[in-house]
């Protein structure tokens, strides 16, 4: 960020700068602390807001299990104040600094919210918008506006929240967020097969998942990523989180159920933790620093072909979580890696996310899929109801918008 | 009684031309313009309010329903969408001037996969059909409106619906992977599908509970589950509402999330006694059931833990089921509610707020005192766990100043969730009915905000005209 960058220290500061900047017609850029600068498309500017002095946790019942915080409060916080009541962030947000730079200062709930970037845990228990209960937030014409509320259960009109949830910064600037949240388990274990190949690591999840076991998180590492996690080959994981007493009889019952797989083991609770956070993180990815990194959403049994055909296209370092629907995935920053990654993705029925690269690939490329006609009508429209003069980070989705 | 918007007399008019239009469009078997075969789509499950609709279009395909909302549109014809019919919000209710578009008969199962745990099914599916089509495998779909044998898809994704089970499971958007919609203007378009988080905008989030102001959804992609290896359910009654509500807080603190938690006040527990003789103890003045789920020796240990909890609380009845006909037997009072309350009064309101769970105990207390006010008896069932209060309001519909005491004490019910931090609805929906409260949950920016988007997706506002947004302000910003 530039010396430009304004940082109200309140909702209202906030929401003075973006009237002031929408009379004037100038963009802005639309930060916390930076630190996903380099997931989507570069921002063209004048001035830029960050909403990283809107701190602090404002609402924490745990027995209504529900916290609500500031946007630019860190991430860190929140989950320290959690854990001391035993609870936990559902969806399990990643921390992206290995990957994407470390940014001004800590991963920050706005940021989270903005981005809609969620872990393991998405495969069973939902992704951050489905926890986001509601927001606070200033819209392109400077004004304040609420969505949701802080119960579990609300149906009262649009649902905004969701809207803003993962709309980077384009619509409006987050304020305040308040979230569902979870007691944390007791326990965590994890049962690994060895060796498999994707077709046979992804059947193997599939089977984890449909088996009453409650298995919370799904990834298989091939041979090239796994030593990246700490393990030696081909490794497919699948995680249980329970109350301590439950963990043993739940790994047992898994690992029988995958006996055709082969023989497992389970990994203990010390271990499981610094590996789920490491998949997590994409740590096992192992991206080169001038390596494009992408993510390919698919529907889990569609894995394995895309991962034929990525690794046909080109030198692909990948990994699969959520069951084997999410494939991380690196490689050369160049067009025709990315047109690999767009047709694989698209011949899937699924999707795709360009992660990092530098900024003039950014530019050059899609980093999604481009809309088709009748939703990108809908997608100016939307906008330009939340903000009219399009000064809310323009084009950091699509470009023109 | 709420208002509704003038019908337009050149509609009107023009009945015949526009019947023979949409007769062209989604085939004449498919269109429904005899007065007698209209009447039953002159109301849902909200029958205080009835209105027969210009004519009723029952589409095979999404293509009909295409052709017939871009005729509508270019004709500014306004349009109801219609799943079942069993809203309790009124957020089927017809207009004079309004087309009927619904999805009855749009459904079948298109696919079931295990493998990546989704189906895929046209809108007019119920919701007991999707489990249906999956159970045999030992999968189900999660949410389970009480109206789940009769109530579609489509339905529920137009209301976000919930049932008992929402605390361990979600409400619908938290198990939708894609639909298929068709805006007013005639365009289909596909979000989201079989893979998880679609990048750009959350659609797919925004159409969830958008109460048909967006779109007409004709093929919906769920979510399906893997069912735990068994469930068992314990009944708990208490000598006052709040040691009941700090019985829940303590359970939710410990680390424990039942699969249901579902509270009941005295009077809700005489009617479903009465009427169902389920066992329920007479001289508690709050019942809690609680169900956990896992294998036997998980159920047990689960189980032992809450009757610990409970303890803490000086239950004056504990019944724990052994097993899944003693699970039964004590959902059975709770399952026939709504038909108890039934019993007793001619008619009843069936309320839908949401507060947040600790205000249970100042809940109940100003619920009495307001109904005390109107001289009217209410019941209250509740999803403990996650705040949605389900106040059942008696009255007389043959008295139309009972209706009048009935809806006012509603209304004053709605405005209290919203003052003690909850909100107006947390699975019915605005519908009509909750339209004209919406500016106590909502100041002016927020609305306009909401209505600007509205009219994003239809600019001339003909979906659903007369709900959710208060009417004189519904085609403004």
């Amino acid at each position: 960020m530039s010396a430009e960058t304004i940082a109200p220290s309140d909702e209202a500061g906030l929401a003075a700068a973006i009237a002031s900047a929408h009379a004037a017609g100038t963009p802005l850029a639309v930060w916390g602390n930076a630190t996903k600068a380099a997931f989507g498309r570069p921002v063209q500017a004048a001035g830029a807001v960050s909403a990283r002095n809107l701190t602090g946790i404002t609402l924490y019942s745990p027995a209504e299990l529900v916290i609500a915080a500031r946007a630019g409060t860190p991430l860190a916080e929140i989950e320290a104040a959690l854990a001391a009541h035993g609870q936990h962030l559902i969806a399990e947000p990643p921390d992206l600094s290995a990957l994407m730079g470390p940014g001004e200062g800590p991963p920050t709930l706005g940021g989270a919210v903005a981005c809609n970037l969620s872990g393991p845990r998405r495969i069973a228990l939902g992704a951050m918008r489905d926890h986001v209960l509601g927001v606070r937030a200033v819209n392109g014409a400077g004004e304040v506006i609420t969505s949701g509320g802080r119960v579990l259960k609300n149906v009262t009109g649009l649902d905004l929240a969701k809207l803003l949830t993962g709309s980077r910064g384009t619509l409006a600037v987050l304020t305040e967020a308040t979230l569902k949240v979870l007691p944390a388990p007791e326990r965590t274990a994890t049962v690994m097969l060895r060796g498999l190949d994707a077709a046979r690591g992804v059947a193997a999840l599939s089977a984890g998942l449909g088996s009453p076991y409650g298995v919370t998180a799904a990834a298989h590492l091939p041979e090239a990523a796994a030593p990246r996690a700490g393990l030696g080959a081909a490794a497919t994981l699948l995680r249980v989180e329970e109350f301590a007493d439950f963990v043993p009889y739940r790994t047992a019952r898994l690992a029988e159920a995958l006996a055709s797989f082969g023989a497992a083991e389970v990994l203990d609770h010390d271990a499981s933790l610094a590996l789920w956070r490491s998949v997590r993180d994409a740590r096992p990815l192992g991206a080169a620093p001038e390596d494009a990194v992408w993510r390919v959403s698919v529907r889990p049994s569609a894995a394995p072909q895309v991962v034929g055909a990525l690794r046909r296209s080109f030198d692909a370092k990948l990994f699969l979580d959520w069951g084997g629907g999410l494939i991380w995935l690196a490689g050369p920053a160049t067009e025709d890696a990315h047109r690999a990654v767009a047709a694989a993705a698209r011949s899937a029925g699924g999707t795709y996310w360009l992660m990092r690269a530098d900024a003039g690939f950014r530019a050059a490329v899609a980093h999604l899929p481009d809309e088709p006609p009748a939703l990108a009508v809908l997608t100016r429209r939307v906008k330009a109801a939340f903000d009219p003069k399009g000064i809310l980070n323009p084009g950091r989705i699509f470009a023109g918008i | 009684m709420l208002a509704m918007p003038e019908p337009d007399p050149k509609v009107l008019a023009r009945r015949e031309a526009i019947v023979a239009a949409l007769r062209e469009r989604a085939g004449a078997a498919n269109v429904i313009a005899e007065p007698l075969r209209l009447k039953p789509y002159e109301t849902d499950g909200f029958t205080a309010y009835k209105c027969v609709p210009l004519a009723v279009v029952l589409p095979e395909s999404t293509a009909q329903v295409a052709a017939c909302l871009r005729y509508c549109h270019e004709q500014g014809i306004r349009v109801v969408p219609r799943a079942a019919g069993t809203s309790l919000s009124g957020g089927a209710l017809p207009l004079e001037d309004a087309v009927v578009i619904g999805v009855a008969r749009m459904n079948r199962i298109l696919e079931v996969s295990l493998e990546d745990r989704l189906a895929r099914v046209e809108a007019g599916v119920t919701n007991i059909g999707i489990t249906k089509a999956v159970e045999g495998e030992g999968f189900f779909y999660a949410p389970d409106p009480s109206s789940q044998l009769a109530c579609m898809i489509a339905g529920n994704v137009a209301m976000n619906s919930g049932g008992a089970h929402c605390l361990k499971y979600g409400v619908t958007a938290n198990n939708l992977l894609g639909v298929t919609m068709v805006t007013i203007e005639g365009e289909v378009i596909a979000l989201g599908g079989g893979h998880l988080d679609t990048p750009g905008y959350d659609w797919l989030g925004l159409i969830t509970g958008s109460e048909g102001q967006l779109g007409i959804v004709t093929e919906v992609t769920v979510r399906i589950l893997r069912a735990a290896e068994g469930a068992r359910a314990m009944l708990v009654g208490f000598a006052a509402t709040d040691v009941a509500g700090a019985a829940v807080a303590d359970i939710i603190a410990s680390g424990i999330i039942p699969v249901a938690l579902e509270f009941m006040d005295k009077p809700c527990i005489h009617a479903c006694e009465a009427f169902a003789h389920a066992g329920y103890p007479l001289d508690a003045e709050a019942l809690l059931i609680i169900e956990v789920e896992g294998s036997a020796a998980e159920q047990d240990a689960l189980l032992d833990r809450l009757k610990a909890i409970c303890a803490r609380h000086a239950p004056t009845t504990v019944r724990v089921a052994r097993n899944a006909e003693e699970s039964a037997a004590i959902w059975k009072g709770r399952k026939a509610a709504f038909g108890a309350i039934g019993r007793i009064s001619p008619d009843y309101l069936c309320m839908d707020g949401t507060i947040p769970p600790g205000a249970l105990p100042e809940a109940m207390r100003r619920i009495g005192t307001l109904a005390a006010h109107y001289g009217l008896q209410v019941a209250n069932v509740f999803h403990a766990g996650d705040g949605n209060l389900h106040p059942l309001i008696l009255f007389d519909a043959n008295d139309p100043e009972s209706f009048r005491r009935a809806e006012m004490l509603g209304a004053d019910i709605l405005r209290l969730c919203v003052e003690l931090g909850g909100c107006l609805t947390g699975e019915h929906g605005v519908g009509i009915e909750k339209r004209d409260l919406m500016t106590a949950q909502f100041g002016p920016a927020d609305l306009d905000q909401q209505r600007r988007v509205k009219r994003a997706f239809d600019p001339q506002w003909l979906l659903n005209p007369h709900k959710v947004f208060p009417l004189e302000a519904a085609g403004t910003a």
